[in-house]
């Protein structure tokens, strides 16, 4: 099972309830800090990396002796990373989707696959979870080229090992969100009950609706703002899995990168029964597709 | 034949310059020679999420001019004007393409030598 740990807006608690669930999940599981961005799970799980790899994709490179100038990759190329102007050929690297096409179309062969370095992905093991992370170069404009790449590696964890997988997602409801949550079995989305909780939840839940997961909310600094959240649960029929409480005690061990389940019995207690919910969440989507199989 | 492109809100040397380059209403193309316009088209690129710029430097290229006037360039438009051998006179918003024109062909127009706008 794969659990994609998500929210609107930023700050919510995403990497609070991920590292939570990581430590009282009662199997084999794998956390993925899949907000390549701005990675920080690792500051919680503070885990033993074993190892981290550069993550690549492929550009074109010119070979101007081949090139005809004929233009077919500049025509291709819906975002101009590369370009035929007169006589010579442009490239603009960073502008690349990695795509291929453009070395695919050219009748001379001129192209040829060189290397944007899009950023990192290191592993490792935080006592008996497991940990997998991507972090982007500074400077690098996408993020789902290195996610997918992070990606590829869970599945072949997933392959060889088993064991269910969480993952710790990027905010918004742009590409990047919507990359870290699409493979996922289960979506929790982490909310607080603010105004701006409240409205970036329900962009998140549109976002997320058509992709056609089992999703549930997470309620963290339950106690503050309005109770337009619950209300939108209630008319959507969206299952509230957990509510964290507002609570100075939390905020402070967050602060000294302490994780939240630790902090008191009670609080481990929420994070148990949260796991026992996703798990029920998870069971009519996952016959399901048995039944696809 | 000496032809130049300004960036245009319309068809006409009465239009008036449009500020932007890559996502321009369209190119008026004089041949200064003849004085004979011809306009391009670039509502293309509003529909374009990134490289407007660098494909405005492809149309204007292939029109075969040798100047361009406008109001702004990015840095990988000029990086595309300069390699196609196109000079690009900036600054020019306000002025109706007919103003931009004379005022280039008195000598008031010096040619950039770098982008004045900044990249995204």
């Amino acid at each position: 099972m794969i659990i994609a740990v998500a929210s609107g807006k930023g700050g919510t608690g995403k990497t609070t309830v991920t590292a939570s669930l990581a430590l009282v999940w009662d199997g084999p599981v794998l956390a993925v800090d899949l907000d390549v961005e701005e990675p920080n799970l690792h500051l919680f799980l503070r885990p033993e990396i074993a190892g981290n790899v550069k993550a690549h994709m492929p550009v074109p490179v010119v070979q101007e002796e081949k090139c005809t100038y004929c233009g077919l990759c500049s025509e291709f190329c819906q975002f101009k990373a590369i370009s035929v102007v007169g006589q010579v050929v442009l490239t603009f690297p960073e502008m690349c989707h990695g795509c291929g096409g453009c070395m695919a179309i050219c009748p001379e062969k001129a192209l040829s696959p060189g290397q944007r370095e899009l950023g990192e992905i290191s592993w490792g093991q935080a006592g008996r979870v497991g940990f997998l992370s991507g972090r982007l170069r500074v400077g690098e404009a996408m993020s789902p080229p290195l996610m997918r790449q992070v990606k590829a590696r869970l599945n072949q964890g997933l392959a060889a090992a088993g064991g269910d997988v969480l993952i710790d997602a990027p905010p918004g409801v742009s590409c990047p969100a919507v990359n870290a949550v699409m493979d996922s079995d289960v979506i929790v989305l982490v909310t607080e009950p603010t105004p701006f909780g409240v409205y970036d939840f329900q962009l998140a839940w549109e976002a997320f609706t058509p992709l056609g997961k089992s999703m549930g909310a997470v309620i963290n600094r339950a106690g503050v703002g309005t109770d337009a959240i619950y209300r939108f649960c209630r008319d959507q029929g969206l299952p509230i899995l957990a509510e964290i409480p507002y609570d100075r005690a939390i905020a402070e061990a967050y602060a000294q990168g302490r994780i939240v389940a630790e902090v008191s019995p009670g609080l481990r207690e929420t994070f148990v029964s949260l796991m026992g919910k996703i798990r029920a969440l998870a069971a009519p989507s996952c016959s399901r597709e048995a039944a696809h199989a | 034949m000496h032809k130049i492109a300004v960036t245009s809100e319309g068809p006409s040397l009465d239009d008036r310059v449009d500020p932007r380059f890559g996502r321009a209403a369209g190119f008026v193309v004089v041949d200064l020679d003849t004085m004979e316009t011809q306009y391009i088209d670039n509502g293309r690129s509003q529909m374009m999420a990134q490289g407007a710029g660098i494909q405005a430097a492809e149309l204007v290229a292939r029109a075969g001019v040798r100047c361009l006037l406008t109001g702004f360039v990015g840095p990988k438009a000029f990086q595309a004007l300069n390699a196609a051998g196109i000079q690009v006179g900036q600054n020019l918003e306000g002025l109706t393409v007919r103003q931009a024109i004379e005022r280039y062909q008195s000598g008031g127009v010096d040619m950039a030598r770098s982008a004045n706008r900044p990249g995204r």
